[in-house]
């Protein structure tokens, strides 16, 4: 195995050896002696209420040992939440339910046989009541969703008055007076970013364990969080933090649906301690459509003007975001995300307004891109299909509109300054790489044998890696859960006595490589090799306190942390190689597995000797205290701004509608990387979820809002063999927001994607004046298109 | 009912329900963990196993079924210390992320290389389009795949083609 521990080298991953050879452990693998197994009852109706709950047969079946409703479990409230606007989730259906799926009771029994069997069992009548699922429907509170709320709609985000504090202008009297000019050019479409389904591929699972002589809650979880689950559980059950350990192994995905508390993480540990149990529930997923939370769910129009000469005079969007039934996590603060990237990569006024309503419906919260796949998705259609009106190519009208590099930071309409961009250096390079004018020929040469042929062009902007700290100020922390800690991120680097190193980080990973990342960043800062550092993630009561892993924080919070651990370390190690090599710690130089002398790699010591003599007081020079251990915070004192631009190359059949994707190109800049073997697999990874959306995904619910999609024959994802490979590219254009220069990209790919399809297709479809086709597109809608636009 | 079988070249048995699905036969009385559950249904392929030699999602499958039957799992696909080329190619072209189709999709991937050594781009993808991975977009699958293709054959892998930093 290639392992050097150079940064920016393609070191290949130390989590591989265990999860290639089936030695990984996920939550639902352990098995304690003793363990119980939870099933739980769910609701089949989207609204009703409750008339009779009967639970005594099930109760009498065989490996029962107990069954629990809403009566059980009212005194410990309802779910917490990090933004508690709307209607927070009740652990159990309380009298009412609210969307299908909705947890009613709660079985824990010997097996999950003998647990599902007796959930079956329940007899639950329901009043059915009128269930409001259209988002138009809902906006206009006509039905009332929950009647103890004034409205459906919870919040409205605007562009100026999302935080009063920040006393923003208005720009939407800007973007009117750009309309009424003589040379505008106004594009307007409704477009549906549709509702989906995370899906990661490990259902969730949770396990608690309670020991009643210590009072201490041990739960496993697949969780991205684990700090804030333990903060809830405490929360909830009225317990002191320090009596929960919350520890998350491998995780099976998460893409953000596992960045949530769920009710049924807090009743498995409350269980555990009701019955003096370890308990343990795993989704299955059947369930999992009513179980976790969905992502997206936007209807909204999108409005542009400009001039004919393709330059940008202002861009609004008038949207309605589904929350669904209940409140959960951040929920009603996701299209605040896309909020911040609402100007894309373009200096202009923007007149954003987003009405987040309610629904009988799962909650919807952070899917991976978390309102900014949203954002980007309307502007960059607009932006799309103003250049077809005007008749420029893409790629011009874009370059013509971008912040320029001497602009940075660029301060934008919502009042947070994007940190450091190339725009069109990506672009330059994207054209080249994608053979852009051949296959614009290629296209051409098609359309002349009547091929359906489309090229579709996307940029976007990302914000990720979050603060500023000042954030917490309108309820972005996890101060709900008892936590102080908002958007610090954390890492503890440790040089043993044998001189390898232990680190330990805030965050965890759920898929992204962190333990090969990590060993990377200190290998390099000591110059010790990565084979010998081992990196440990995702226990709370031994780590670092850390908010986890999401929006794309990891490298750029957590990991500007451990970076500056491994200062801390370097320069404390420098002192006692200097002590023992008899020489001046300024000229003490790291590499090879130890430090030696600048001009003299002869006078060396390696890493063993220093960490040796550094538990030994006595050998160490006068005044410094033994150890070589070191843990720091960081707070971001502005989040990061990725930023990329995706060429999609498509052909749609002209008979069927069905839309093959033959080429997709990328190039994506998050400043330095780390490892580039990870990132690219990171890029792959968003850009196959964008794609699912764009052209397979689709969350459907009927009139009664019956779940319609809830097995993977109904919610197809991408397979093999619907993509193709991709090509990717990078720029680098480094931050000055952390000391790495480096910014997220976990979801740059996803947030790059959708449109980029959506464009493509809609380009292949213009010979036949097709203005606007809504995700997923597939073959049927495609079809009716064709079929409406030739009529 | 009392089921045995061959797992990975060790005489099993066991008493279970009728009902009881292969894949937790495999996980819950063998505790071996390996072998994923990702949908019950068949769709998603992180249970597959194999059986008498043939790949098989185990969650569609009951123990019952298997009776008699040689199973190979994950983690008796390693021989002598020695990764199989599948396994190799997935750590070598970065086949995996958060590893929890993984061990499935190897056992797929390992079936296709049985019957076809050399197989084409999309023979690959048609070969494992019964197994759904959500992290990689299937990219590095597929490099992984002929990676292990290209060992078995006795030739040199492709290079990878990720972009170096530096």
């Amino acid at each position: 195995m290639a392992t050097t521990s150079v940064m920016g080298g393609s070191v290949r991953r130390r989590e591989d050896p265990a999860l290639i050879q089936g030695t990984g452990t996920y939550t639902d693998d352990l098995q304690p002696v003793g363990l119980l197994h939870v099933a739980f009852a769910r609701s089949p109706v989207a609204h009703g209420k409750i008339t009779s709950l009967d639970t005594s047969s099930a109760k009498t079946m065989p490996g029962v040992i107990a069954v629990f409703t809403y009566d059980d479990v009212a005194h410990l409230g309802p779910l917490v939440a990090q933004v508690p606007i709307g209607k927070l989730r009740p652990l159990l259906a309380a009298g009412e339910v609210n969307h299908v799926g909705e947890a009613v009771a709660m079985v824990v029994a010997e097996n999950r046989y003998q647990a599902q069997d007796a959930a079956d069992a329940i007899d639950v009548d329901y009043e059915i009541l009128p269930a409001v699922i259209d988002l138009k429907q809902a906006a206009s509170n006509e039905v009332k969703v929950h009647d103890e709320l004034d409205s459906n709609i919870l919040h409205t985000w605007t562009y100026h008055g999302y935080w009063d504090a920040l006393g923003l202008e208005d720009q939407t009297p800007q973007v009117d007076a750009a309309m009424e000019r003589d040379d505008a050019v106004v594009v307007t479409l409704e477009m549906t970013n549709q509702r989906l389904i995370p899906v990661a591929i490990e259902p969730r699972s949770v396990m608690s364990e309670y020991n009643k002589g210590y009072s201490t809650f041990t739960v496993h979880s697949s969780t991205q969080v684990p700090h804030a689950l333990a903060g809830a559980i405490a929360t909830n059950l009225g317990v002191a933090v320090s009596d929960v350990r919350v520890i998350a192994l491998e995780v099976g995905g998460g893409f953000g649906c596992k960045l949530n508390v769920y009710n049924d993480e807090i009743l498995v540990a409350w269980a555990s301690r009701e019955l003096g149990h370890s308990v343990k529930w795993t989704e299955t997923r059947r369930e999992a459509p009513g179980s976790t939370i969905h992502g997206r769910g936007w209807i909204g129009t999108a409005t542009l003007v400009g001039t004919k000469e393709g330059e940008f005079l202002g861009y609004k969007l008038d949207a309605i975001a589904d929350m669904g039934a209940y409140t959960q996590n951040f929920t009603v603060a996701i299209p605040l995300l896309g909020l911040w990237i609402a100007s894309g990569q373009y200096k202009m006024p923007v007149g954003w307004k987003v009405d987040c309503v309610t629904t009988h419906t799962m909650t919807t919260d952070a899917y991976r891109g978390a309102g900014r796949p949203e954002a980007i998705y309307y502007l960059e259609r607009i932006i799309d299909a103003f250049a077809h009106e005007i008749g420029m190519d893409p790629f011009e009208v874009r370059k013509k509109n971008f912040w320029q590099p001497e602009e940075f930071p660029a301060t934008m309409g919502c009042g947070f300054a994007l940190d450091s961009g190339s725009y069109e250096a990506a672009v330059d390079k994207l054209i080249s790489v994608s053979d852009y004018a051949g296959m614009r020929q290629r296209q051409e040469e098609a359309r002349a044998e009547g091929r359906l042929v489309g090229i579709g062009v996307g940029s976007y902007v990302e914000v990720c890696g979050f603060g500023p700290a000042v954030l917490a100020e309108i309820g972005f922390s996890w101060s709900s859960y008892g936590l102080p800690a908002s958007f610090n991120g954390s890492g503890q680097v440790r040089v043993n006595p044998d001189g390898t190193a232990t680190v330990i980080i805030g965050t965890g990973p759920t898929g992204q490589g962190h333990e090969t990342t990590w060993a990377q960043i200190v290998g390099d800062g000591l110059g010790i090799p990565v084979e010998n550092i081992k990196v440990y993630h995702g226990d709370t009561r031994d780590h670092p306190m850390g908010v986890g892993t999401f929006g794309s924080r990891s490298i750029a919070v957590d990991g500007a942390a451990t970076h500056g651990a491994t200062q801390k370390i370097k320069e404390k190690a420098a002192k006692i190689a200097a002590h023992l090599l008899e020489a001046s710690a300024e000229d003490i130089v790291f590499a090879d597995g130890g430090a030696h002398v600048a001009g003299s790699p002869d006078k060396s010591v390696e890493w063993a000797a220093i960490a040796k003599s550094a538990y030994q007081a006595h050998t160490l020079p006068e005044g410094l205290e033994s150890g070589l251990e070191a843990e720091t915070t960081f707070s971001p004192g502005n989040a990061t701004w990725p930023f990329g631009t995706h060429l999609a190359l498509v052909e749609v059949d002209a008979e069927t509608g069905d839309v093959e994707l033959l080429e997709y190109h990328a190039v994506d800049d998050c400043g330095h990387v780390v490892n580039p073997m990870i990132v690219g697999g990171q890029v792959h990874g968003g850009i196959a979820q964008g794609i699912g959306q764009a052209m397979f995904e689709d969350a459907i619910y009927d009139e009664a809002g019956n779940m319609l999609t809830g097995s993977l024959l109904d919610y197809p994802l991408p397979t093999a063999a619907d993509l193709p490979m991709f090509g990717l590219h990078r720029t680098v254009t480094p931050t000055d927001v952390n000391p790495m220069g480096v910014k997220g990209i976990g979801e740059a790919g996803t947030i790059g994607s959708a449109h980029t399809i959506v464009n493509a297709v809609v380009d292949a479809l213009t010979p036949l004046g097709v203005k606007h086709v809504d995700m997923p597109v597939r073959p049927k809608r495609v079809w009716q298109a064709m079929q409406e636009a030739r009529a | 009912m009392n089921v045995s079988m061959t797992v990975n070249g060790n005489p099993v048995s066991g008493d279970v329900e009728p009902r009881t699905l292969l894949v937790h036969f495999i996980r819950e009385n063998l505790h071996l963990t390996g072998t994923h559950v990702g949908c019950e249904t068949g769709y998603c392929g992180a249970c597959t196993v194999h059986l008498d030699g043939k790949p098989v999602k185990s969650c569609t499958i009951f123990a019952v079924q298997a009776d008699g039957a040689t199973i190979t799992t994950i983690e008796g696909l390693a021989s002598n210390g020695e990764l199989h080329p599948v396994q190799e190619g997935f750590w070598e072209r970065h086949g995996l992320q958060c590893g929890y189709c993984t061990p499935g999709m190897i056992m797929s991937a390992a079936a296709l290389l049985t019957e076809n050594p050399n197989p084409t781009e999309d023979e690959i993808r048609h070969g494992i389009e019964g197994n759904l991975c959500r992290c990689t977009g299937y990219h590095n699958i597929v490099k992984a795949v002929e990676y292990a293709g290209a060992r078995i054959r006795g030739e040199e892998p492709p290079a990878p083609d990720w972009e170096e930093a530096h």
